[in-house]
């Protein structure tokens, strides 16, 4: 296929796409209201000129017959006769004929009347002619008069000037229709062309941005008009959707390069185990090992699952009413003994009454979560702080070490995934403790919040209270032992 | 004990029997829900597992099915969903203990057979005011707690501890069963805070004697036996 056939399609093809665009098709719904309203106009100026001009011919022509039948009654049928043969002679006259009882011509300007008009007397609109030499052509109101003697009496007008005025009418709105057509299709076919530039501009952006360019933004023509409030949208959405998908990579990435390590070595272990002749128990103990570690990575999958489904806001999981109260005291009791084992006191202060709508296992988890790290980084430190208090239609609860802390600059950086501050690194975990806390915060429409707690760190998770509801005891009280 | 494993993973489903079998155990095995259905509807279980995510009729239903039928046959849910309400819903459809996939063998073992003794009609141990192991007695009512004659002053949350292991002496829990029975929390508790808890109460109950009652399992969690040989 050569360009000099596909150029003409293409511009074929342009047509085609201008015509269909909304301005386009706009202008053209506005282009059949303008010309319906131009023709209502004239029409009825038109309409109203001629009825004008009907009553002024109206009017002459009773003035005339007036006249006449004044002469009539004053001098009789000759004198009418005389005056209506002066009055005929004369430049721009009215329409004069008198005729006989059986329509013979005495005298008058008219050579032919079709006789059955003259049997009526009465006011008419007729064809006639002007002169013996034409033919009725020339159209005029007459009035028929019948006087005594059964002579007949026409008087009349011609109705010349209100066809002029038509065709001037006519005319005017021909040339007008014209104006319109030619305007609103030039006009329309600017504006939608304009604006089709801009759309097919955009098109263009979005159809680079979806092979892969995911920097570029759509352009903003600057004045505010609703494309550009559109492209300022779409703009801010893909730059988040760019910031999820920066999000998305590192994650997977940390992901990839954080379970390298477990992996390796998980087949170390299974690799060593093969090495040279072992004894059962040793083959037995490598396969714990393998086992221990798989249970690890597995542990790491979960909470990674169960980060994800958090952030996805499963609502169903926290319908219930919770008091928070015997809840951090019971996980403060579980956890007790280990801050013990560690050196450390862990004060919990806790009351009853501290209603949330929550669930009791992702606050417990979170709570276990903060403890635990309290417990885990906060050693050497003497004290852990379990508070729980309401304030602010929030009830919120803090766990706050005596341990190194976290610096100011990194404190938003630990709530990602898999991360890890140096001096944690040579301690287990997988930075997934504090992404956990986060999302259930979230979930329950709470936040978290890291503190200075000089010296050591304080991490606060507040959730919304609940208040005026009964809470159900049995579902955040204390544990009884179950049947099992 | 006989039990019954409805799971539609052929390779899963073969594993298992396996390793109940060397555990000690009779496994019958289905593959899809009807099956399942039909083979524990005729009963002789001790007790079912059963895959949440079945061909022809899925787990839950298959539960819901079996309980309006009258079968109290006690059932595992096993389901690969670890969703957070995952485990009330099953649960609420008629299951008495859910594991979410994946578990390790051990775990599922000891938690099916703590389900099959309590399945058992002669047994009526939920019901007992006083367990008795040895020489280790332990009365409800009262809060006693006493070995060989000698009162051991037990906390309150020890003392539940004590009467969990004493309830299922002879059987191993697991450190999550006892995370779920004694206190009731069914989250991952990050570190081995169950441990800690279960040698303070090693350390009121065996210290001073010759023959250790609380045994640890490895990979596995602790048994209670009796001291008398």
């Amino acid at each position: 296929m050569s360009a000099e056939f596909a150029a003409p399609e293409s511009v074929f093809a342009r047509f085609q796409k201008l015509f269909r665009t909304t301005a386009f098709k706009l202008s053209l719904a506005y282009l059949t209201i303008f010309a319906a309203c131009a023709f209502l106009a004239l029409g009825y100026v038109a309409w109203n000129a001629r009825q004008v001009l009907d009553d002024q011919i109206v009017s002459t022509i009773d003035a005339e017959i007036n006249g006449l039948s004044e002469q009539y009654n004053a001098g009789g049928l000759r004198r009418l006769i005389t005056v209506v043969e002066r009055r005929s002679r004369e430049p721009g006259a009215s329409l004069y004929l008198v005729t006989t009882a059986l329509g013979e011509r005495v005298v008058g300007n008219v050579s032919e009347v079709p006789a059955r008009i003259l049997e009526r007397p009465g006011q008419v609109e007729i064809a006639y002619a002007r002169g013996s030499a034409e033919s009725a052509e020339h159209r005029a109101i007459v009035r028929i008069f019948t006087l005594p003697g059964g002579f007949r009496l026409l008087v009349g007008r011609d109705t010349e000037e209100r066809d002029r005025l038509r065709a001037v009418i006519g005319r005017a709105f021909a040339s007008s229709l014209a104006v319109v057509v030619v305007l609103g299709v030039v006009g329309g076919w600017l504006v939608a062309s304009r604006v089709l530039a801009r759309v097919d501009a955009m098109t263009r952006t979005t159809r680079a941005i979806m092979a892969g360019d995911l920097d570029d933004r759509l352009g903003v023509a600057g004045n505010g008009d609703e494309l550009d409030r559109l492209a300022l949208n779409l703009n801010l959405m893909l730059e988040r959707i760019g910031e999820l998908m920066r999000g998305l990579r590192e994650v997977s990435d940390n992901i990839a390069h954080d379970l390298k390590t477990p992996l390796t070595r998980l087949r170390n272990r299974a690799d060593e185990a093969l090495l040279g002749s072992r004894a059962p128990e040793e083959l037995r103990a490598a396969l714990e090992g393998v086992i221990e570690e798989s249970d690890g990575l597995i542990r790491v999958f979960n909470a990674l699952l169960m980060i994800a489904r958090l952030e996805a806001g499963n609502a169903s999981a926290i319908v219930a009413q919770l008091d928070l109260g015997p809840l951090v005291r019971g996980v403060g009791e579980l956890y007790e003994v280990l801050a013990e084992e560690q050196g450390l006191a862990l004060d919990v202060t806790a009351p009853d009454g501290l209603v949330c709508t929550g669930n009791r296992e992702l606050i417990g988890q979170a709570l276990a979560n903060l403890i635990d790290n309290a417990i885990k980084y906060g050693a050497g430190g003497g004290r852990i702080a379990v508070t729980a208090a309401r304030g602010d239609g929030m009830i919120r609860l803090s766990v706050a070490d005596r341990g190194p802390g976290i610096p100011e600059s990194e404190r938003g950086r630990v709530l990602d995934r898999f991360v890890r501050l140096e001096e944690a690194r040579s301690r287990p975990g997988f930075g997934l403790g504090l992404s956990l806390v986060n999302a259930v915060a979230r979930l329950h429409q709470g936040d978290l919040a890291l503190e200075d707690h000089a010296p050591g760190l304080r991490v606060v998770l507040s959730i919304p209270e609940t208040t005026g509801i009964v809470p159900d005891h049995a579902a955040g009280g204390p544990a009884s032992p179950s049947a099992i | 004990m006989r039990l019954l494993i409805i799971e539609d993973d052929r390779e899963a489903v073969a594993y298992l029997a396996k390793a109940f079998r060397e555990a000690g155990h009779v496994a019958d095995q289905a593959t899809d829900g009807l099956d399942g259905y039909a083979l524990a509807r005729e009963g002789g279980y001790d007790m079912l597992i059963v895959d949440r995510m079945l061909p022809k009729l899925d787990g839950l239903s298959l539960i819901r099915s079996l309980r309006e039928q009258g079968v109290t046959t006690p059932v595992l849910i096993l389901s690969a969903l670890g969703q957070v309400d995952d485990r009330v819903k099953g649960l609420r459809a008629g299951g008495d203990d859910y594991l979410p996939k994946p578990y390790a063998f051990s775990e599922l073992l000891a938690r099916a057979e703590v389900l099959a003794r309590r399945g058992a009609p002669a047994q009526g141990t939920a019901e007992a005011t006083a367990y008795r192991v040895g020489q280790l007695e332990l009365d409800r009512l009262s809060h006693r707690v006493s070995r060989a004659g000698q009162e051991i002053v037990l906390q309150p949350r020890e003392f539940r501890l004590l009467e969990y292991l004493m309830r299922h002496a002879g059987q191993v829990v697991t450190r999550t069963m006892l995370l779920e029975h004694v206190w009731d929390y069914h989250f991952d508790p990050q570190t081995n805070v169950i441990d800690v808890h279960v040698s303070r109460l090693r350390a009121k109950i065996d210290r001073g004697f010759e023959h250790p009652m609380i045994h640890t399992v490895r990979g596995a969690g602790y048994v209670l036996r009796t001291d008398e040989r």
